[in-house]
């Protein structure tokens, strides 16, 4: 069966030898510590992991395939499932690269809203993957703690849009709806609880002599490593790289806030946390500051080849109903081209390159998960480790299968 | 060759003048649509190409973001051949972004692997084999990464229809590595 088997962590990709002295085990691809449908197969020395292989895939749906097959539209659903854990900056990414090809800029109320849903999305996934993590190492308090901020998080997401986990909030040139009656004072008392998690937490663990000892040093990455691999985002930011595509390339006025990218020495478990700790506070402080001048206006771009055109013009204009009409039969229609548009998501970069042949529908959609970089190098951070390490070390690196696998 | 935007040729190209210079025998064409800079490269010499790249001193490009292929079966647009490898690449030091673009042809869909200029670059070539049969010469271990090992075809090519399945058959028995 050597043969079923589709990656090990050797670079030469060799088969271990059949009668190899150290014990094999195969961990998932359910199984409470990979949070996802991760499939690992290693070799044990002891409790030392001295080999090991790494399956993806479980989760595969087609995402790209799917993509040429619906309207331009239509794939933001797909795109919730990407990284489930913050949907929102998901939708955000594809829109931004099809508006790049289309060649328009949205609404600066738009743009507003849009940052403020990706800070609360990135709150919101950092908070999953230290909770987890945690879990995973036995801290069971931080979870509860941090949960009951992502059930807030999510009510301001149903209140948005309707959903609180796969959300759908964005259109093509603008969003779903304006934000309700009443929502930024509503979120302005969420965030302002969830400094007062992050102390708590942070007085649980940050200097937790149990929690240094299990994550400090453990599954380590040098820069010049995780460069090679691809890593970007947290991963990234743990070496002491400070590349954010927030500051490095600012898109939707991320330059007009102040905040600063938190960076940490060391690439390990712990260098992950406290970057991870460091940036929902850097979210906040973008947040208070997005919440506090909304631009007025509309949500959705004027031009009614890509926005719908309001209801009371479809009832009481020819051109409106035309436009409508339009729109819902053939769709939008972005020029021939090909682009390639960049977020900084909650895991790294989250990248999308599109071909549109000129139709209702695009030509090729690619994403570049961030996982699938990071995850490639996790056999570099976890051999010659224990397998609790191992655990500790793959919850820190936040791998969520819907994005790894598409 | 050049399909969209404002195309630019060999002689004036923008960006890296350095890797055009190098490398011009080798461009067939230099594209820039709202903002991204493509080299439309022969095949051959990928590798030299990438390396050169990775290693350029004015602003080294020393992440690869992204490897993927393109099948352009049911294009409008008459392409020179039915595939394209398309490498993302980023300079982290200058934040530039280029993006190279090499045809390879369906009779065979064939490049030379770049894994060990850049390490991420395995489980991107696994993936571009797997869903677009793209062969990446010199790879360790060319085996499907998303799709189950019992897959027939490479789905994500324009003549594989969108809504057939395949079941996998057979457990993957967990005898190990």
């Amino acid at each position: 069966m050597l043969e079923q088997v589709t990656e090990n962590g050797r670079p030469d990709g060799a088969v271990p030898e059949a009668d190899s002295k150290y014990m094999r085990l195969n961990v998932g691809p359910s199984h409470p510590a990979t949070h996802g449908t991760l499939r690992i197969f290693v070799e044990l020395e002891g409790e030392i992991l001295r080999d090991m292989k790494l399956e993806i895939g479980y989760l595969h749906r087609c995402f790209e395939k799917m993509g040429e097959t619906h309207a331009w539209n239509q794939v933001i659903p797909f795109t919730d499932r990407l990284n489930y854990c913050s949907a929102m900056m998901n939708n955000v990414g594809y829109v931004m690269a099809v508006e790049k090809l289309l060649g328009i800029e949205v609404t600066p109320r738009c743009q507003r809203i849009r940052v403020i849903m990706c800070e609360l999305s990135r709150i919101i996934d950092h908070l999953v993957c230290i909770g987890a993590n945690s879990v995973d190492i036995g801290a069971l308090t931080c979870f509860w703690y941090f949960f009951r901020e992502r059930e807030n998080v999510y009510d301001l997401f149903e209140a948005l849009c309707g959903a609180r986990l796969t959300t759908s909030a964005t259109r093509v040139g603008g969003l779903y709806k304006d934000l309700p009656d009443g929502w930024v004072e509503w979120a302005k008392k969420v965030i302002k609880q969830i400094p007062r998690t992050l102390d708590d937490v942070d007085g649980l663990l940050t200097n937790n002599r149990i929690w240094i000892d299990r994550t400090k040093g453990v599954g380590p990455i040098s820069k010049e490593l995780a460069l090679d691999y691809g890593f970007t985002g947290p991963c990234l930011r743990a070496t002491g790289i400070a590349h954010d595509l927030r500051k490095a390339s600012p898109y939707y006025g991320y330059d007009q806030f102040k905040w600063n990218v938190v960076t940490s020495e060391g690439g390990c478990t712990y260098s992950r946390y406290l970057v991870r700790m460091g940036e929902m506070r850097e979210s906040l402080k973008i947040l208070e500051q997005a919440l506090e001048d909304i631009p007025e206006g509309p949500v959705n771009v004027a031009d009614w080849s890509i926005s719908l055109p309001p209801k009371e013009q479809v009832y009481t204009t020819i051109e409106g109903l035309m436009a409508h009409f339009k729109l819902v039969m053939h769709g939008i229609k972005p020029p021939v081209g090909e682009i390639y548009s960049a977020t900084e998501a909650a895991n790294g970069e989250l990248g999308f390159f599109i071909r549109s042949e000129g139709e209702g529908r695009p030509y090729r959609v690619r994403c570049r998960p961030p996982c699938f970089a990071i995850y490639q190098g996790f056999p570099e951070m976890a051999l010659n480790q224990t397998v609790s390490d191992a655990v500790s070390t793959l919850g820190s690196l936040n791998i969520v299968a819907g994005e790894l696998d598409r | 060759m050049q399909e969209t935007g404002t195309s630019s040729s060999v002689s004036n190209s923008g960006m890296l003048p350095e890797f055009a210079s190098a490398f011009a025998s080798e461009i067939l064409a230099t594209e820039d649509f709202r903002g991204d800079v493509t080299y439309v490269i022969k095949p051959q010499r990928i590798r030299e190409m990438i390396r050169f790249l990775k290693t350029l001193e004015r602003c080294p490009f020393n992440v690869m973001m992204d490897l993927f292929a393109m099948d352009y079966l049911k294009s409008n647009t008459e392409m020179p051949e039915r595939f394209a490898v398309i490498y993302n690449l980023y300079s982290l030091p200058s934040n530039a972004r280029v993006r190279l673009k090499a045809y390879v042809p369906e009779a065979k869909p064939e490049i030379e692997s770049i894994h060990d200029v850049y390490k991420a670059a395995n489980w991107f070539e696994r993936e571009a084999w797997d869903l677009f049969g793209i062969t990446f010469t010199g790879h360790p271990h060319l085996q499907r990464i998303l799709c189950h090992n019992e897959f027939v075809g490479h789905p994500l090519r324009k003549d594989y229809p969108s809504d057939q399945y395949q079941r996998l058959k057979t457990s993957i028995r967990s005898t190990g590595m």
